[in-house]
């Protein structure tokens, strides 16, 4: 009832106006009627009634619920406050804003990764299979994102054990949409049978992918599109079901889609199409089939049967281990890699949040990074805390007015406190915009890492919303509360007495701004030199001599599998299409090449030389005739490979210098031999050293230079289904792929070619770290702009505090540079302790983030000299204002204050 | 609580008035006064809280309407609510009478 009423009340008030009206009307009848003058006709109803005002006050407080009428009233109150003193209200909430929503928006990042369970029925029941101790690493051919079991090892595995009520298994690949030209491609999953029904994925449309899809030998199977690859390229049609798709030129038919919430099981990306594991003998016929043990391309997720624990069965496992590697020995492993293959060990791992490259790569990052923004949220709480001393400082004179003439204690700390929550919710809807702005933008730049797009849940979780805001809400209630009570607890006699100069901070409350300040200093100390020392390494990285120049430089991967050239035609063709490309305006080079340095293959092989097997594996790649030139890497000795090399010549090589160094120490390289371990019965040919080459990095910028062969590729026995090409062109690289797809059309229009810029691979290779350098740049720069604002505010309370005595002393001669260093030294203290504390939480710090630098030691003494300088140089720069200030006081005017 | 029981008296009184039928303000005031012989003289804004009370109550609903001299007034009527809580309450307060008078006056032998 009176809910309805209180939203109601102008209208009822209004209502019980009229009525009263009416008394009064028909009373003054009556009287009239009585036969009194029309003025004693009034005042004698109006007597009788009694006041109508009063009467209304009366009715108009029964409908308002009294809190609530007080809160509105205080709340717009605060608001006009805030108004008045928009700086105040500015900073506050940006702060506000910015603190909780990177955090909102790092730890959703976090929580996605981390923390969240797979959406599959009973995620915790998951536990990822493989092999968990290979002493001596694994060998043979892996394929796709979690390269982890072969598919006689999955098979094996699921027949042996005892723990897991069902295990299935996934791999990971891409196809190719389009027909012919540039790649179009499409993520894809190998899936077992038994994968949607065990792990209790529902179809959104159709059926999904059953055991009786994947049966060895299924020949065109049907494809399971996910969800929201459905919705990107069928526009969420339901009728797609039953219709086709072609994937790497096999026409498929789609039997079904994904429910929406089912990403695959790789947190991190979302897969497009899922075919079974048996169609892996129509899409790549010849990589030997299913059934090659040195077949690396599956992962493995084990239901555990009800008692069991993941310890449990990572016993068992390893207890059968032995059996079945034994069982699964690949014919095409040397005794060596036979030996490596039975020591090592199956076992399992928690999988209930499934599994993750992207937890792999960036997990550690995202706990940096989470530790950052918690750094900047404590600089902003510290920094609203002095705020609202300052404000509380500054209204002192005001309370002690209030309570004088008659205020409630409780009413006033009501009022400051509702200022202080206005601040905490519109810093929180604030946060909100920025959390769902930076989560966007981090996802974007996680992207941009090697070519499929990330796939994250960017749904706003409320739950981490909650837990931020409540932080900014509990600080600035805190901070609010304190100097309220504080405020309110001074005799107003004194407050009043003391005009605008404050008594209370006699001490405590002035002591706890500078603690607060000295604490901004420090924790600003410890981002910046954070952010330095990731930016510093992004800059090693990027300035780090490669041993290859990587601009202008273009690759391309031409697959030949629907050209229909014969492995015989196959030398002759190759060297035309290197021909014509190599005619395009522009191109200065081309050369052939398995792979490019930090490129995404990579081979190794076992050394041997003069028939003793070395310790480790070599790096190999296999290069054409002018690779050296195309990418600058100069020769040092010997010769480059040229026509001399041919299928039938003796097989050639060119070494690196680390190679040379390392395996022929000291002596003549050309014209040396050595050979690669094999299978036995395997021949093992030898390979002359003709030339050797300046060192380059192969996969990772990061490794030091490892010894590295160049096979010539010429020599191939059995070239693959694909041809990679490094381009060098001078035009700009758009241009050369339009006119490279161009050329390759005329010469077969199903040829599929794939783009990547040298330079494109680098920058993906230092994703990780250029994400740190500019998210902890960012944030130092944030932290240090809010310290320095903290010092702002303090120095010119301080400067406003002190008026009277500073005027007093100009008064008695001391001059204006005096002045300012009276103030300039007074925020030096502040500054030199904040210093102090911060370097050695840095110090600390830094240790957490040693493995990700690159090129210098978190205690890199330039680092802390330099962000040491710079912090202190911007605080004593906003020190300096008040000071300036303070020294232009007039001392009469100050004085006659007093 | 002296004022509660004037302020429950008054309602009751309220409610006995409209159990007589509608009537505005300016009548239940005057009627009030009026069979009590003006014993109870009340102050009439007194009145429109306790109205209001009791229509916030769902005791009484109100209506406007044309009073006998041809004026808007808003009347008030008993609810079925309102006529249950009357006879509640005139039960209640004949109790304390009786209980009142056993002490004031003890029968005498």
């Amino acid at each position: 009832m009176r809910g309805r009423r209180f939203f109601r009340r102008r209208f009822w008030d209004a209502e019980r106006a009229r009525e009263l009206d009416a008394y009064l009307a028909q009373e003054i009848d009556d009287n009239l009627a009585r036969g009194m003058t029309t003025e004693q006709a009034r005042t004698a109803a109006y007597r009788k009634l009694g006041n109508p005002t009063r009467i209304r006050e009366e009715i108009y407080t029964m409908n308002s619920v009294g809190a609530l009428e007080s809160i509105w009233q205080d709340l717009r109150y605060g608001a006009r406050l805030l108004r008045r003193n928009p700086t105040f209200a500015i900073v506050a909430v940006l702060t506000l804003a910015l603190g909780t929503g990177a955090n909102t928006a790092i730890f959703q990042l976090v929580n996605a990764v981390r923390l969240r369970s797979l959406p599959v029925d009973h995620p915790e029941q998951l536990v990822e299979i493989r092999i968990v101790k290979a002493p001596h690493g694994r060998t043979g051919q892996f394929n796709g994102r979690w390269p982890m079991l072969s598919y006689p090892l999955y098979q094996k595995i699921r027949e042996e054990q005892q723990v897991f009520t069902d295990i299935v298994a996934w791999g990971s690949t891409t196809f190719d949409l389009s027909q012919g030209g540039e790649v179009r491609p499409a993520e894809a999953l190998w899936v077992s049978g038994n994968f949607f029904p065990s792990l209790g994925v529902r179809p959104a449309a159709g059926r999904l992918l059953s055991p009786a899809d994947d049966i060895k030998g299924c020949g065109v199977p049907g494809v399971v599109l996910g969800y929201p690859f459905w919705q990107r390229e069928f526009g969420g049609d339901p009728a797609v079901v039953g219709r086709s798709i072609v994937l790497d030129g096999h026409r498929l038919d789609i039997v079904g889609i994904a429910s929406s919430t089912f990403f695959g099981v790789d947190v991190g990306r979302a897969f497009d199409v899922a075919v079974p594991i048996c169609a892996r003998a129509m899409f790549t016929p010849n990589s030997g089939g299913l059934d090659r043990p040195d077949l690396w391309f599956l992962g493995a997720l084990g239901r555990l049967k009800p008692g069991v624990t993941v310890a449990q069965a990572g016993a068992h496992l390893a207890g059968l281990s032995k059996g079945i590697q034994a069982a699964t020995v690949s014919p095409r492993y040397s005794a060596t890699d036979a030996q490596d293959y039975l020591e090592m060990q199956l076992g399992t791992l928690p999988a209930a949040g499934g599994i993750s490259g992207l937890r792999r790569t960036y997990g550690d990052s995202l706990d940096v990074l989470l530790a950052v923004t918690g750094l900047v949220l404590l600089i902003a709480c510290a920094n609203l805390a002095n705020l609202m001393l300052a404000r509380a400082t500054a209204r002192e004179r005001e309370v002690a007015v209030r309570l004088a003439i008659g205020a409630s204690r409780r009413r006033i700390v009501r009022q400051m406190l509702s200022e202080s929550l206005l601040i905490a919710a519109l810093g929180g809807a604030g946060g909100l915009l920025v959390a769902q702005w930076f989560s966007r933008f981090l996802v974007a730049f996680l992207s941009r890492g090697g070519g499929s797009p990330l796939f994250v849940d960017e749904a706003l979780d409320w739950r981490v919303f909650l837990f931020t805001a409540g932080i900014a809400v509990a600080a600035c209630l805190i901070f609010g509360l304190t100097p309220a009570i504080r405020a309110t607890g001074v005799a107003p006699g004194a407050a009043m007495k003391t005009g605008g100069r404050g008594t209370t901070e006699g001490g405590t409350r002035f002591g706890v701004r500078r603690a607060l300040v000295v604490l901004q200093v420090a924790v600003s100390l410890v981002l910046v030199v954070g952010a330095l020392l990731f930016a510093r390494t992004l800059l090693n990285l990027s300035r780090m001599d490669p041993g290859f120049r990587q601009d202008g430089l273009l690759t391309a991967a031409f697959d030949l599998k629907k050209a229909g050239i014969e492995p015989a035609a196959r030398a002759a063709f190759d060297d035309r299409l290197v021909e014509r490309l190599r005619s395009i305006p522009g191109v200065t080079t081309v050369a052939r090449a398995f792979t490019t340095p930090v490129g995404e293959n990579f081979w190794n092989e076992r050394l041997l030389i003069g028939g003793v097997a070395q310790k480790d594996a070599v790096n190999i790649n296999s290069v054409g005739p002018d690779y050296f030139r195309a990418l600058d890497i100069p020769l040092v000795a010997g010769r480059d490979f040229d026509a001399r090399d041919t299928p039938q010549s003796p097989r050639v090589a060119i070494v690196t210098e680390s190679f040379a160094k390392q395996y022929f120490p000291g002596g003549r390289v050309i014209g040396q031999t050595f050979q690669f371990d094999a299978a036995p019965g395997e021949a093992r040919p030898s390979f002359e050293i003709v030339g050797v080459a300046a060192d380059t990095k192969y996969t990772d910028l990061r490794e030091p230079f490892r010894p590295l062969v160049y096979e010539a590729a010429r020599q191939e026995k059995e070239p693959g289904s694909g041809l990679r090409v490094v381009i060098r062109a001078q035009t700009a690289l758009p241009a050369v792929s339009a006119a490279v797809t161009r050329a390759v059309q005329e010469i077969s229009p199903s040829i599929a070619i794939q783009y990547r810029t040298i330079g494109d691979l680098v920058d993906e290779s230092l994703l990780r770290e250029r994400l740190m350098a500019t998210l902890s740049g960012f944030f130092g720069v944030l932290a240090v702009l809010i310290a320095t604002i903290g010092l702002y505010g303090v120095m010119s309370y301080m400067v406003e505090r002190r008026r009277v005595e500073i005027g007093v002393r100009m008064a008695l001669g001391a001059d204006r540079a005096a002045v300012v260093r009276l103030i300039v030294r007074e925020a030096g203290a502040l500054l030199a302790a904040g210093l102090a504390i911060g370097l050695v939480a840095s110090i600390f710090a830094g240790r957490t983030a040693a493995t990700f630098l690159y090129g210098l030691t978190p205690r890199d003494p330039s680092t802390l000299a330099i962000a040491a300088a710079a912090l202190a140089l911007v605080s004593l720069t906003a020190s300096w204002i008040p000071a300036r200030r303070a020294s232009r006081l007039a001392p009469t005017a100050a004085l006659r204050e007093e | 609580m002296q004022e509660d029981m004037l302020q429950g008296t008054l309602d009751v009184l309220v409610l006995k008035t409209l159990a007589l039928g509608p009537a505005h303000g300016h009548t239940i005031a005057h009627a009030i006064e009026r069979r009590s012989e003006d014993v109870l003289q009340v102050e009439h804004g007194s009145l429109y809280p306790a109205l209001h009370r009791l229509e916030d109550r769902g005791w009484i609903a109100s209506f406007w309407g044309t009073s006998e001299n041809n004026r808007k007034a808003r009347y008030y009527r008993l609810t079925p609510k309102g006529r249950r809580q009357l006879e509640q309450q005139t039960n209640r307060w004949d109790e304390i009478v009786r209980a009142v008078n056993r002490i004031l006056r003890p029968a005498t032998d």
